[in-house]
């Protein structure tokens, strides 16, 4: 290069990604989808939207507006019959208790009059009537936060062990392949339901310690790699030859050269980990009762498409594959920008 | 020439290669050359002067989507305009009537296929040989271009085979549909010096007994004199002068060329200073000749009124030694079977002295243990045994706490530059962080005030210290690291073949700058590399290696005027372009 164009601004490798990144279009595409649910998720989080999906503002499984109410198998066709159908039974221990509180439901839907539940919904209704839009909102909330912080967690181990175990080698290395051979040996859902098992209770944290967990063995293994082929490179012996720490040399000097392979993996990993979640929910070692995420409703909407209710399904699936498809192929198109070999 | 006797004609070629998405580059701007029926000749240029990509493009293996040939351009062979051809019909050209072999052999070879399946394949696409036609076929070719016992070798995988037979291996596959044109890009470049007469040699009585054309492409003026009749000098895309070689290489009438003949170290002259290309460049412009009294610098001296002619080398009887080295040794075990193991001697016994402010040359071919007893010196690789004395203790015996005071005192320079360099550092963080571990200086301000100071001395612009390695060239770059060696200063600098992947001119400017930093600051270099032109000018002593063991020990001078180990004089013999 020239003394020319050593006078213009300095650009740094992350500009330089920044702006490899900037000329493609698909990238630029999906970082807006992206950005798009991380900015749903935040107004959800604070409260802003979808702060109401509880309300039960629709009729069971009011089907789509676009759909329209009479839709066979929309609207509940068999009306069930009236609760004071049912004679009291003379032989129930609890008879009186239950004609109490018969009576104290019946008080309070006179004080609240009750809302008139809508017959549809923009996007449907579930059992209890709850707006899907806003229940899909509100699951992806869980959703994707139990993916980022997953992966994270699962990246940040597997870079660690990978990092020693590429880096000193021999013993080091020995003992962590063994540990990660034992890891992978197992199957990988009878590895989550082991972890799942052992750790018993079921929560947001508990999901993201799970996938955590259980998901750093591909990050290991890459960096592991990444370290050995890096660790006799020139620039690291010129490193050792200065006089650089072993720490120094494997996260100042070589880390940084092999980020965008965890980078990389963190994105991939955000993918794989929301896809299971919605594993683990429908097998029901997922988030609690109460909490919604697309997984829970993918697990309830197991039953409602036998009956011909498929809104929440389509709902959860549009949702989570317009996320995945864009972080794959940011991850794509960031694995490109972000690789070093810059001329 | 006859217009039938062309066999090529490449005519205002111009290549641009797309960077951005408008943004193109151009790489080649209007070249135009012949190649004669029957005949050799060369391209010559450094990096980036487009001279690989002009051959390339005459083969059609320039990527379509990423290159823009002008419409203006014409590639004529053998009467045929090879840019309008159909892709099917430029592709079965290649490899029957013209083909190419590149500079590294080791990566142009598949590793799973036998060379003789490789070269077989070639006989059955293009020729439709029969399986045992093929065979036979492959057998003569590697007989002709000289592989010791073909009928073993057929069958060998290209990783049982030296570098210098992989090469013979490609030209017997280049040569195996009998073309009229064998393009050659920088075929010895990757090879040792022996093996590189050798393979100049072959391609030279291949070209004469098949009465086929060589269009061969280097960056080693001195290798065309030996083979080219012409001879076409490119730079930044364009040719600079074309001619016959004997007029070329014997009377360049551009400054360029000028430039590049004398750029070069050679064996009987150890001017002061080196002549680099701005010299040449300079001159060209203003005619100004009146810096350089005492000689003329189009002969190639370069000499200043401060100094005499020529530089005095060797080591004086009252030199102090710094550093003695005593047997060293660096064995390395091949796991063989499942206990055993086998011991390869990489360095066997070696002892030297090197004194103050003085330098010791390196010599050997590939896999002579040269760069392991630098590596080992500084402690990269763990020695086998032996000591290295500096000041009266050993640095191969100390533990790693002691030797870390020791490592700012000896310190090496790399030979890729490219490689050396942590991409993701600032060249202010590359130069700061050895005075930051080392506690060197007061604080950050002083150091980088330091910092500036030594971007200054190694002749690179203070604006260099925000940027990054990959903004600069690979001269740039080796500065870079020197600067950073120096930041310590250190006593002893080991130069692993620190200027072998530069271009001539700039090789020229970094042994000026070593040179200027020994004769200010008195270092001892301890200068590695298989280069014995290079060795002879920069070095006091010469160690010649074989095999990990020291075959001859000398003084620069009397090593050369009067070699006494039978290996040197082959070495010796082997340069390119020595009578």
């Amino acid at each position: 290069m020239t003394a020319a164009t050593l006078t213009g601004p300095p650009a740094g490798l992350w500009t330089l990604a920044w702006r490899r990144l900037r000329a493609d279009r698909v990238a630029m595409l999906s970082l807006a989808v992206v950005a798009a649910f991380l900015l749903m998720l935040a107004l959800s989080a604070s409260g802003v939207v979808a702060a109401d999906w509880e309300d039960e503002v629709g009729v069971n499984y009011a089907p789509p507006g676009f759909v329209g109410a009479g839709v066979a198998g929309a609207a509940p066709s068999v009306a069930l019959p009236e609760q004071a159908a049912l004679p009291d039974n003379p032989f129930d221990p609890l008879a009186d208790d239950i004609r109490a509180l018969k009576a104290q439901l019946a008080a309070r839907a006179d004080a609240a009059p009750a809302r008139a539940r809508r017959a549809t919904l923009p996007f449907g209704g579930d059992k209890w009537g709850h707006d899907i839009i806003k229940k899909t909102i509100k699951g992806g909330e869980t959703s994707i936060v139990v993916g980022l912080a997953a992966a994270a967690l699962a990246v940040g181990i597997g870079t660690v062990f990978g990092a020693l175990s590429g880096y000193w080698g021999g013993v080091v290395d020995d003992v962590f392949n063994w540990f990660y051979s034992i890891f992978t040996a197992i199957p990988s859902v009878l590895m989550i339901l082991a972890v799942a098992a052992v750790l018993q209770q079921r929560g947001v944290a508990t999901i993201v310690l799970i996938l955590g967990l259980t998901g750093w063995t591909g990050p290991y293994r890459l960096i592991r790699a990444e370290y050995i082929k890096h660790k006799g490179r020139e620039y690291v012996l010129a490193a050792d030859a200065i006089g650089a720490s072993h720490w120094r040399k494997m996260f100042s000097h070589i880390f940084p050269n092999v980020s965008h392979v965890a980078l990389v993996q963190l994105s991939i990993l955000v993918v794989g980990f929301i896809k299971a979640e919605v594993i683990l929910s429908f097998l029901g070692f997922g988030v609690p009762v109460g909490v919604v995420s697309w997984g829970s409703m993918l697990n309830e909407a197991q039953n409602e498409l036998i009956l011909g209710r498929w809104w929440q399904l389509t709902a959860a699936a549009i949702a989570m594959a317009l996320l995945v498809t864009a972080f794959s192929l940011l991850t794509d198109a960031l694995r490109d920008a972000l690789d070093p070999k810059v001329k | 020439m006859m217009a039938d006797d062309i066999l090529l004609e490449v005519s205002q070629l111009r290549i641009a290669f797309r960077i951005g998405r408008d943004t193109t580059v151009e790489a080649v701007k209007g070249v135009s050359f012949k190649v004669p029926r029957n005949g050799t000749v060369a391209l010559v240029g450094e990096s980036g002067s487009g001279k690989s990509v002009s051959s390339l493009a005459v083969m059609g293996l320039l990527a379509p989507d990423t290159t823009v040939i002008g419409p203006s351009s014409g590639i004529r062979f053998d009467g045929r305009e090879l840019l309008s051809l159909p892709a099917a019909e430029r592709r079965a050209l290649c490899g029957k009537e013209m083909a190419m072999i590149f500079q590294e052999p080791m990566s142009s070879l598949n590793p799973v296929f036998t060379v003789g399946s490789q070269i077989g394949e070639v006989l059955r696409l293009h020729l439709g040989m029969g399986r045992a036609q093929a065979r036979r076929r492959t057998l003569e070719l590697l007989d002709e271009v000289g592989i010791p016992d073909p009928a073993v070798k057929i069958d060998a995988y290209p990783s049982q085979l030296s570098g210098g037979q992989q090469q013979r291996v490609m030209i017997a596959m280049a040569i195996a549909c009998e073309p009229k044109l064998l393009i050659a890009d920088e075929p010895t470049t990757a090879l040792d010096v022996t093996i590189q007469k050798q393979i100049m040699e072959l391609i030279a009585s291949l070209q004469k007994r098949r009465a086929m054309a060589v269009l061969l492409i280097t960056h080693d003026l001195a290798l065309v004199a030996e083979i080219a009749d012409h001879v076409v000098v490119m730079r930044h895309g364009e040719v600079r002068e074309a001619g016959a070689a004997r007029q070329v290489l014997g009377e360049p009438a551009d400054a360029y060329t000028k430039a590049l003949l004398h750029c070069r170290p050679r064996l009987d002259q150890r001017p002061w200073r080196l002549p680099v290309i701005a010299d040449y460049m300079k001159e060209a412009e203003a005619g100004e000749r009146q810096r350089f009294a005492g000689g003329d610098i189009a002969e190639g001296q370069g000499v200043t009124l401060l100094h005499p002619l020529e530089r005095e080398r060797g080591y004086r009887p009252d030199d102090e030694p710094v550093l003695v080295v005593n047997n060293l040794s660096k064995s390395f075990y091949l796991r063989e079977g499942w206990f055993g193991k086998r011991e390869f001697k990489a360095v066997d016994n070696v002892s030297f002295t090197l004194a103050r402010g003085r330098t010791l040359g390196v010599v050997g071919e590939s896999g002579s243990g040269k760069t392991t007893v630098g590596l080992t010196l500084l402690r990269l690789h763990q020695a086998t045994g032996g000591s290295a004395l500096f000041e009266g203790r050993d640095l191969l015996s100390m533990t790693a706490r002691e030797f870390q005071a020791y490592k700012r005192r000896i310190q090496i320079i790399f030979q890729n530059p490219y490689a050396s360099l942590n991409p993701r550092f600032t060249v202010g963080q590359i130069l700061l962080e050895p005075m930051r571990i080392h506690r060197i200086g007061a604080d950050d301000r002083e150091r980088t005030a330091a910092a500036y100071a030594l971007l200054e001395k190694v002749g690179l612009p203070v604006a260099a210290f925000q940027r990054y390695p990959h903004e600069f060239s690979g001269g740039q770059r080796q500065r870079i690291a020197i600067a950073r060696c120096l930041t310590m200063k250190p006593e002893i600098l080991v130069c692993d073949e620190s200027v072998s992947a530069l271009d001539v001119s700039v090789q020229a400017q970094v042994l000026n700058l070593l040179q200027d930093l020994q004769d200010e600051f008195g270092l001892s270099y301890i200068f590695i590399s298989h280069d014995l032109s290079v060795v002879k000018y920069i070095a006091d002593q010469v160690m010649v290696m074989r095999q990990g063991a020291v075959v001859e020990l000398a003084g620069s001078d009397e090593l050369y005027r009067d070699p006494k180990h039978p290996y040197t004089r082959t070495l010796l013999a082997a340069i390119a372009g020595r009578a």
